[in-house]
C-alpha cells in the first residue's frame, strides 16, 4: 500500500518501498488551467527536498515544480512530452511527473497527509 | 493591504453581462479597467471551438465614439492614418491615432455610418484618452460623442458565425463581405452588424443598445453551436494570426512602421504624427517587429529576451502556446539587422531558453476569414 503526501506548493508523492512518485495535485492543475508545457527533469538527476525538480507551463503561468523528497530521478513520465494536457485530465494519477529513489526516508515528517493537505486547501479558500 | 485591494476592485468597471458570467462560473479578472471574462470552460477549449464553430465574446469593454458632421470641415479627415472620407457607407476602416512623433496612442476601426457619420471603435483602456485627443484635433461645427457607455458589443466569431445568425435574423447578415456592415433591426432596436473581428475566423461584430446585450447574449447562446469565450481565448486566436495587441505590442512609442503596420498609413493625406513617420521612413527605423516560432512546446512571454548570437537584441511583447501549431509562438522588436526570414532566435528569460525561428505572420493561415 502506497503512502500519499502532499506539499504546500501543491506537489503530491506517492512512496512505496523507497520509490517515490511525484505529480502536481488536482488544484494546482485547475488553478494552473490548461497544461501546455511540461519540462520533465533528467533521469540519473539529483534532488533536495523542496528544490525545484522541473518546471510547468499553462497557457496563463510558467510555474516550477518543487521535489517533495530528496533523492534520484529513475524514471520520468514520457508521455507528458506529446500530451501534457494529461496533466489537467489526471494530474493525481496518468499526470504523474518522476520516479525519484528516495535518500532520506524520514522526510515525510515535513510533508502533509490527505487531510491535512486539504485542511490546508479549505484555509486557501 | 486588503483595504488597498478593495479600492482597486471598486475602480473596476463592468459589462451588463457581469450576472451572465457569473452565472457561466467564468473567472474574472481586471482587463484595461475592467472586470472580465478570461475563461469559461477552459482557454484551449474555448480556442477550438472557435476554430470550429462559433465563440461568442462580451466585448462591451471597448469604446465607441459617434461623429456627426462634414468630415474635411469637421476635421474628421486629418485625424487618424488613414481617409475617413473615402471609405464608401456601409464599409469600416482599420488605422491608427498618433501622437506628435508617431507613436500610436490607439488602434481603431472607423464605421462610414453615412455621408456625414461616422462610428469610431477603441480599445477599453484608451477610451477616455482617445476622446480627449480626438476632440482636440476636430474643428467647431461637428458633433462628437462618447457613446460608449450607452453601446453594446458582442462578437461572434468562427465557421459557424455566419449560419447562426442568419438562422436567427434572416439572410440579409450572410450577405456582408469583410469590412463591410449592415444597420438593421435585432430583438426590435437598431444594430449594426459588421463582418469583422479579431480572431481570424469569419465573425462578425454586433453592436446595438446596452439595455438589449443580456437578450441577445442569451438568445445566441441558446443556439448549440455557439459557447461563450474568454479574453484568453482571444488572445491566444488574435496571435495566432499576428493581430497586434494595444498596450502589448504598440503603444505611444512604437510606430506603425517599427510594428510592420505601414499598409494601415496613407502618406497620401495629412495626419498628425505624418513628418516623424516621413523621417522615421528617410533615415530607416532602430527596432522593427519580428514574428518567431518556438521550435517546442514552450510558451515565450511579455518581457522575455531575444538574443541573436548570443547576445541580446530585443524583446518579446506577445507570446503564447499555439494550439493549432503545437508549439510556442510571439511576436517582438528587435535591431532591423536580425530580423530576416529564418534567423534562428533564442529566447531567454531567467533559466529558461528556448530556440526559436523567424517566421512570416500569420502563423496560422487556414482560418475561414475571408469564406
Amino acid at each position: 500500500m502506497a503512502e500519499t503526501y502532499f506539499t504546500k506548493e501543491h506537489e503530491w508523492v506517492k512512496i512505496k518501498e523507497g520509490i517515490a512518485s511525484v505529480g502536481i495535485t488536482e488544484y494546482a492543475a485547475h488553478q494552473l488551467g490548461d497544461v501546455t508545457f511540461v519540462e520533465l527533469p533528467q533521469v540519473g538527476k539529483t534532488v533536495k527536498q523542496f528544490q525545484v525538480l522541473c518546471a510547468i507551463e499553462s497557457v496563463k503561468a510558467a510555474s516550477d515544480i518543487y521535489s517533495p523528497v530528496s533523492g534520484t530521478v529513475t524514471k520520468v513520465n514520457e508521455a507528458l512530452e506529446d500530451r501534457p494536457e494529461i496533466v489537467n485530465e489526471a494530474a493525481e494519477d496518468a499526470g504523474w511527473m518522476a520516479w525519484i529513489e528516495m535518500s532520506d526516508p524520514s522526510e515525510v515528517k515535513a510533508l502533509m497527509d490527505r487531510a491535512a493537505y486539504d485542511e490546508y486547501l479549505r484555509g486557501l479558500e | 493591504m486588503s483595504h488597498t485591494r478593495e479600492n482597486a476592485m471598486e475602480q473596476l468597471q463592468s459589462t451588463p453581462l457581469l450576472a451572465e458570467h457569473e452565472r457561466l462560473k467564468a473567472l474574472l479578472a481586471p482587463f484595461g479597467g475592467w472586470n472580465m471574462p478570461i475563461q469559461y470552460e477552459g482557454i484551449i477549449a474555448e480556442h477550438r471551438w472557435c476554430r470550429e464553430k462559433a465563440a461568442l465574446f462580451d466585448i462591451c469593454h471597448m469604446g465607441e465614439f459617434l461623429y456627426k458632421g462634414d468630415l474635411e470641415a469637421g476635421g474628421l479627415e486629418d485625424v487618424f492614418t488613414f481617409s475617413v472620407k473615402t471609405i464608401p457607407v456601409g464599409r469600416s476602416r482599420y488605422g491608427f491615432l498618433l501622437n506628435d512623433v508617431g507613436g500610436v496612442i490607439d488602434d481603431l476601426i472607423v464605421f462610414r455610418l453615412g455621408e456625414d457619420e461616422a462610428m469610431i471603435v477603441v480599445n477599453a483602456a484608451t477610451i477616455a484618452n482617445d476622446f480627449a485627443v480626438i476632440q482636440s484635433r476636430l474643428k467647431d461645427g461637428a458633433l462628437f460623442a462618447n457613446i460608449s457607455a450607452d453601446t453594446g458589443k458582442l462578437d461572434l466569431q468562427g465557421p459557424l458565425a455566419r449560419q447562426v445568425l442568419v438562422d436567427a435574423f434572416g439572410p440579409e447578415i450572410g450577405q456582408i463581405p469583410y469590412f463591410k456592415f449592415i444597420r438593421t433591426t435585432i430583438l426590435g432596436v437598431e444594430a449594426i452588424v459588421s463582418r469583422t473581428g479579431y480572431t481570424g475566423e469569419l465573425g462578425y461584430e454586433l453592436f446595438l443598445p446596452a439595455d438589449k446585450v443580456v437578450e441577445l447574449w442569451n438568445l445566441l447562446l441558446a443556439d448549440g453551436r455557439v459557447k461563450p469565450a474568454g479574453l484568453g481565448a482571444r488572445d491566444v486566436l488574435r496571435l495566432e494570426v499576428g493581430y497586434s495587441l494595444y498596450g502589448s505590442d504598440i503603444d505611444e512609442a512604437t510606430t506603425p512602421l517599427e510594428a510592420g503596420l505601414d499598409a494601415f498609413v496613407n502618406f497620401d493625406k495629412a495626419f498628425v504624427g505624418k513628418d516623424a513617420l516621413l523621417k522615421q521612413q528617410r533615415e530607416g527605423v532602430k527596432r522593427t517587429k519580428v514574428a518567431f516560432q518556438v521550435g517546442s512546446r514552450r510558451s515565450p512571454r511579455h518581457h522575455y529576451e531575444i538574443c541573436f548570437e548570443g547576445e541580446g537584441i530585443g524583446t518579446v511583447t506577445s507570446g503564447v502556446f499555439s494550439p493549432m501549431l503545437g508549439c510556442g509562438v510571439g511576436i517582438g522588436f528587435v535591431r532591423p539587422d536580425v530580423a530576416a526570414l529564418g534567423a534562428p532566435l533564442t529566447i531567454m528569460h531567467d533559466k529558461v531558453s528556448m530556440e526559436a525561428t523567424v517566421v512570416e505572420l500569420p502563423f496560422y493561415k487556414n482560418g475561414s476569414l475571408r469564406s
